[in-house]
């Protein structure tokens, strides 16, 4: 009787906790009082029969995490994005250019974030926007190249997501890109390693649910990078990925790999609609 | 002293019967059940309950919840294991863990008793590729531990 007592009292008290994190929050995000961030909005086109709603991984966080995206002075992202602006005003490389001196202001590059990945005509391959970088880097500056997910990329890759919030994410999944999107569409349901786990099977089946203490979300990027308070650094979309595939015990891809970029614009196509909202805070 | 008595014998015998324990491409089902014990021995359901709990081990509680279990952090993905020894036989049980997809097709849940099959396996979690070390998530001792630990869920 005793034990039966003490099994219902642990019971409810174990479910209450549990059904207060279920689900994603209804929370509105206005960056500096100013960028309105849509944070879920109507799925594209192409979900039909896989997700009716997109939401941001925001609407998943606890309070305190997804308060420090509301301003910048408390997004430590952004002292990364700083960073960026620094490098973007100072020449690199042989012929003595900075990025400033073709682009502009940061500012004029508001939107590019938003569509990338892209097909590159002149190279006939679909370009995440760190390999576009390096490719100016390399061709334009005289410059070495950044390592994927190191160095300068990080910090420039917050810049320009910084002058693109609130703009919608807007990948181009037809014409010349579709075989890369449908390569990428591929990986996100093949059940990877040991433990046989596809993005789907967290992202799409389970979001809303808890792997122990951890919420699953929808993992969108239109928040990458991303500074996690887990590891105190601003993380580019690849090396998630990378960690994801490697906790299924499976034998991961690199960040830079044809996998992740076709990955990276597949799963960037899911949230399509949802605004550019890096560089964001999650845990 | 009864107990102590037996949890030795079992132990005794456990080691015995880890050397002619069915290997993971041998084990036969039935409907998803395996009605043969992996190891020709019944479990230990102590043991099976650390399994059950440790994230190193079987780490059930990442995803399952038992209401009577003081866990810190249950998971949720899949349902609650209240009863779950009411719900289930053993040969049932014994299944679903060497290898859930045969009961559930398509499920999320990982199978703990298999070793062929996979999509770019790894070497536990470093992210690199298999190696000789590659072995099933638990071993037919344990398998049968945490079938015994689930059997006793009869509260539902």
């Amino acid at each position: 009787m005793n034990f039966k007592a003490m099994s219902l009292i642990s019971a409810v008290a174990l479910a209450l906790p549990t059904f207060g994190a279920a689900d994603p929050v209804d929370d509105q995000l206005v960056i500096n009082e100013d960028i309105e961030i849509v944070t879920k909005t109507t799925a594209a086109p192409h979900l039909e029969g896989h997700l009716d709603e997109v939401m941001s991984g925001w609407l998943f966080r606890s309070d305190s995490t997804r308060d420090m995206e509301r301003d910048d002075f408390d997004n430590p992202g952004m002292i990364f994005a700083e960073q960026g602006a620094e490098i973007w005003n100072t020449a690199d490389g042989t012929e003595g250019k900075s990025c400033a001196d073709c682009h502009g202001a940061p500012e004029d590059m508001a939107g590019v974030r938003a569509v990338y990945p892209k097909w590159n005509e002149a190279a006939g391959e679909v370009r995440t926007l760190q390999m576009q970088i390096n490719d100016c880097r390399e061709n334009r500056m005289g410059a070495k190249a950044w390592g994927y997910d190191k160095g300068g990329s990080m910090p420039m890759e917050a810049l320009l997501a910084s002058v693109s919030r609130g703009l919608p994410v807007n990948v181009e999944i037809d014409g010349p890109a579709k075989e890369t999107w449908e390569k990428g569409k591929e990986i996100y349901y093949t059940r990877y390693g040991q433990l046989e786990l596809s993005c789907a099977n967290c992202h799409e089946e389970n979001y809303g649910n808890m792997i122990r203490a951890d919420h699953l979300s929808q993992g969108q990027i239109n928040g990458f990078p991303t500074y996690r308070l887990k590891n105190t650094k601003l993380n580019g979309s690849h090396s998630r990925f990378k960690g994801c595939i490697r906790d299924t015990r499976a034998e991961t891809f690199n960040p830079g790999s044809p996998e992740f970029v076709a990955l990276e614009l597949y799963v960037a196509s899911r949230g399509n609609g949802l605004s550019v909202e890096g560089p964001s805070v999650r845990n | 002293m009864r107990f102590t008595t037996l949890t030795l014998a079992a132990v005794f015998a456990a080691g015995i019967a880890q050397a002619d324990a069915v290997a993971p491409g041998d084990v036969k089902f039935n409907e998803g059940a395996v009605e043969q014990s992996l190891t020709g021995m019944p479990g230990n359901a102590e043991e099976g309950f650390k399994i059950y709990a440790s994230k190193q081990l079987g780490n059930c509680v990442a995803c399952h919840e038992i209401s009577s279990v003081d866990a810190q952090f249950p998971g949720d993905v899949g349902p609650m294991l209240d009863g779950a020894g009411e719900r289930w036989t053993e040969a049932q049980l014994r299944g679903i863990l060497v290898n859930s997809k045969m009961t559930f097709e398509g499920t999320v849940m990982p199978s703990y008793y298999r070793v062929d099959g996979f999509t770019r396996p790894g070497k536990v979690y470093t992210g690199k590729a298999a190696d000789d070390s590659f072995g099933p998530l638990l071993s037919a001792q344990q398998i049968e531990d945490v079938v015994a630990y689930l059997s006793t869920l009869k509260d539902s």
